[in-house]
């Protein structure tokens, strides 16, 4: 299956393609989450779905992410598929003992005689002035915990392969997918995410890190919206640094072979993360290049948001959210060491 | 009372009429002198302003979703609030918060952009006023939306069973963004679920400003008194889509157009001149509230935006030495 193949997709609808594919082929799997009927998703992730199915198999739910997240994780132990979609990854306080202590942990603590195939769908980033408690990625807090596989696409033909696989998968698998890669019509997406998406069924592996653009000088390893960032970072440096972008696709698993020949390759690495930067993705990606090959590392750096919570106002999140002006700084920074 | 409800639907609509610009033609929720997401509470303002009435700068109240109209009515200074909004240095908050997050202590005003979380920390003032043997309360606004939220009926269960001085005002619109009350709870009047925790239940039907005005009045008498929580649920009405730039298409006309006749402002301003006020002093309060809107608008555009450099500062009262350079990720 190529990546050329087939018609030009929003990754919304990418999304919703796989998710329709999947409940004509199977009766166990459904939807459930707040405003995914009638609204189709705040984010689109579920947009028309309710034209094709019922009530029962798109389901709109009370506010009530602790019985519907761990609803989702009782019908998944008794066999079905559920999909369920918490709106803002933000609001996964509100149920964390539901997603950390049951869904993420019941395999393993039944001694693996029991299964949770489910997924839980969220909306993460920021970059629309919407504060700290509706713009977070936390990508590193669902990595860090074990017993959920995790994936980030950036693009619809990632986004639709993905979502086959992660509804197909035995395990529980966060689904994180960036707001401004959606093709909402109010929220502009960048260049990059609309891409051409088979009509057939596909999956797209996960552990399995995608080099979304080549390079010899050095190597930024990024995921989810900073993928299209850093690409248009290494075209405008394209006459001075040959920039490498891996765009990770997964978090768990990780695929620590690509980053590692990457490097190997360009011997310079930098790490873009909208997540925070401490205890979180952007140095677990730098432990594992040096765990794997500390002699091939010349310099390193990351690009992250800071350690401070999300602000409103424009000029302060812009300060904080990684631009591609941060990301050329940091390849230069590497390049000159 | 007829004050704040007319000042809080004047400032929703300027708000309304500040946020669109820049984003047309084509809507862009990050662009114009509003960013991110708004959501306005015309058709609400029975609820903040009859229950509210009753309280003092050192009560305490968490807001709801839709917070502007309850923070009018708790004296929350405006101008800061609109600044807020516009997202500028002299905002409540620094522009860090935003309408969802307005912070005022001066009148022990706070919002949380999560739907329901503004009760336990309602309760917990409560607490602090109990254990201080004071007589202030605390008051917790919410949506019918956010009842079924366990943060909620946790905290009428800890407020009942320590007596403690709260009073939960849910507002009942009918709509959890798309999702019509009828599909996310079977039962009709939220104020029964008083009945669970051994606390009195109220509601209020019609958008009553004076039926709020008189239950909130009780309610708040009980707490004060030490006597303990009370429900309130009042019925509200959504003039406007849950955010700005909702097109509500899951919604009927006949619910929009519901909402637009049954109105809190037209039936109280009814009330008053069937109690014999005059037309000259309607007016007067309704010119008043307008200019009051307009100076806080034209105040907050001319504030400056904030240092980006500010966005370091604040992340701990007692920051460690040099800890805002480690946040930039520097030395």
């Amino acid at each position: 299956m190529a990546a050329s193949d087939g018609k030009e997709l929003t990754m919304s609808r990418a999304m919703v393609d796989a998710i329709a594919h999947e409940m004509r082929e199977s009766d166990d799997v459904f939807v459930m989450g707040e405003d995914i009927a009638d609204y189709g998703g705040i984010f689109d992730s579920t947009q028309g779905l309710l034209d094709e199915f019922d009530r029962d198999r798109i389901m709109d739910v009370p506010i009530s992410e602790t019985a519907f997240l761990g609803a989702a994780v009782g019908a998944a132990q008794s066999g079905m598929r559920p999909i369920a979609e918490l709106m803002f990854v933000d609001f996964f306080g509100v149920a964390m003992d539901q997603i950390y202590n049951q869904m993420a942990k019941n395999t393993y603590m039944s001694g693996g005689s029991v299964s949770v195939p489910m997924v839980l769908m969220t909306a993460v980033g920021g970059t629309y002035n919407d504060a700290a408690q509706h713009s977070q990625t936390l990508y590193g807090t669902f990595a860090h915990l074990p017993g959920m596989k995790v994936v980030v696409p950036s693009t619809a033909y990632d986004a639709k392969g993905l979502m086959h696989a992660a509804i197909r998968d035995d395990d529980p698998v966060v689904f994180m997918f960036h707001k401004r890669l959606m093709g909402i019509g109010w929220m502009p997406a960048p260049e990059g995410p609309k891409t051409a998406v088979p009509d057939e069924d596909y999956t797209v592996e996960f552990g399995e890190a995608d080099v979304k653009r080549e390079g010899d000088d050095v190597t930024v390893v990024t995921l989810g919206l900073h993928v299209h960032r850093a690409i248009e970072a290494a075209e405008d440096l394209a006459d001075e640094v040959d920039v490498e972008v891996v765009d990770l696709r997964s978090l768990v698993p990780l695929d620590t072979e690509t980053i590692v020949e990457s490097v190997s390759k360009t011997g310079r690495l930098v790490v873009v993360d909208e997540d925070y930067r401490s205890f979180g993705v952007s140095g677990e990606i730098i432990a594992r290049a040096a765990e794997n090959g500390l002699s091939d590392l010349t310099a390193v750096e990351r690009v992250t948001m800071p350690d401070t919570p999300i602000p409103y106002a424009r000029p302060l999140e812009q300060e904080v959210n990684p631009g591609t002006d941060d990301i050329i700084e940091a390849v230069r920074s590497v390049n000159d060491e | 009372m007829l004050e704040n409800m007319v000042t809080a639907r004047h400032y929703e609509e300027r708000l309304q009429e500040e946020y669109l610009e820049g984003k047309q033609p084509a809507f862009d929720i990050s662009a114009g002198p509003i960013p991110g997401e708004l959501h306005l509470a015309a058709g609400h303002e029975a609820s903040g302003a009859g229950v509210c009435q009753h309280l003092r700068d050192d009560d305490t109240v968490t807001g709801p979703h839709r917070p502007h109209h309850v923070a009018i009515a708790k004296g929350v200074d405006l101008k800061r609030m609109t600044a807020e909004i516009f997202g500028r240095e002299t905002g409540l908050c620094k522009g860090k918060g935003g309408h969802m997050h307005l912070f005022d202590p001066d009148v022990n005003f706070s919002a949380s952009g999560i739907i329901a979380e503004g009760c336990p920390p309602a309760v917990g003032a409560a607490l602090a006023s109990k254990k201080r043997n004071e007589d202030s309360v605390a008051v917790a606004f919410l949506g019918e939306g956010a009842i079924d939220q366990g943060g909620f009926l946790e905290s009428l269960n800890l407020a009942s069973v320590h007596d403690l001085p709260v009073i939960f005002v849910v507002e009942d619109n009918d709509w959890a963004i798309s999702m019509p009350k009828g599909r996310v709870t079977d039962v009709e009047n939220g104020a029964q679920r008083a009945d669970g925790f051994d606390m009195p239940g109220h509601r209020v039907d019609h958008d009553d400003a004076t039926a709020v005005y008189e239950a909130a009045g009780e309610a708040v008498g009980r707490a004060r008194d030490g006597n303990g929580p009370t429900l309130l649920e009042v019925q509200v009405h959504r003039r406007m889509g849950h955010f700005m730039g909702d097109a509500e298409a899951y919604r009927p006309d006949t619910d929009t157009e519901r909402a637009q006749h049954l109105d809190s402002i037209d039936r109280l301003e009814a009330d008053l001149r069937a109690t014999g006020a005059d037309e000259g002093t309607i007016e007067e309060i309704r010119s008043r509230a307008k200019e009051r809107v307009e100076d806080a608008i034209e105040w907050a555009k001319e504030q400056p935006e904030p240092d980006p450099e500010e966005a370091y500062e604040d992340v701990f009262t007692n920051p460690p030495d040099g800890y805002a350079e480690t946040l930039r990720g520097g030395e």
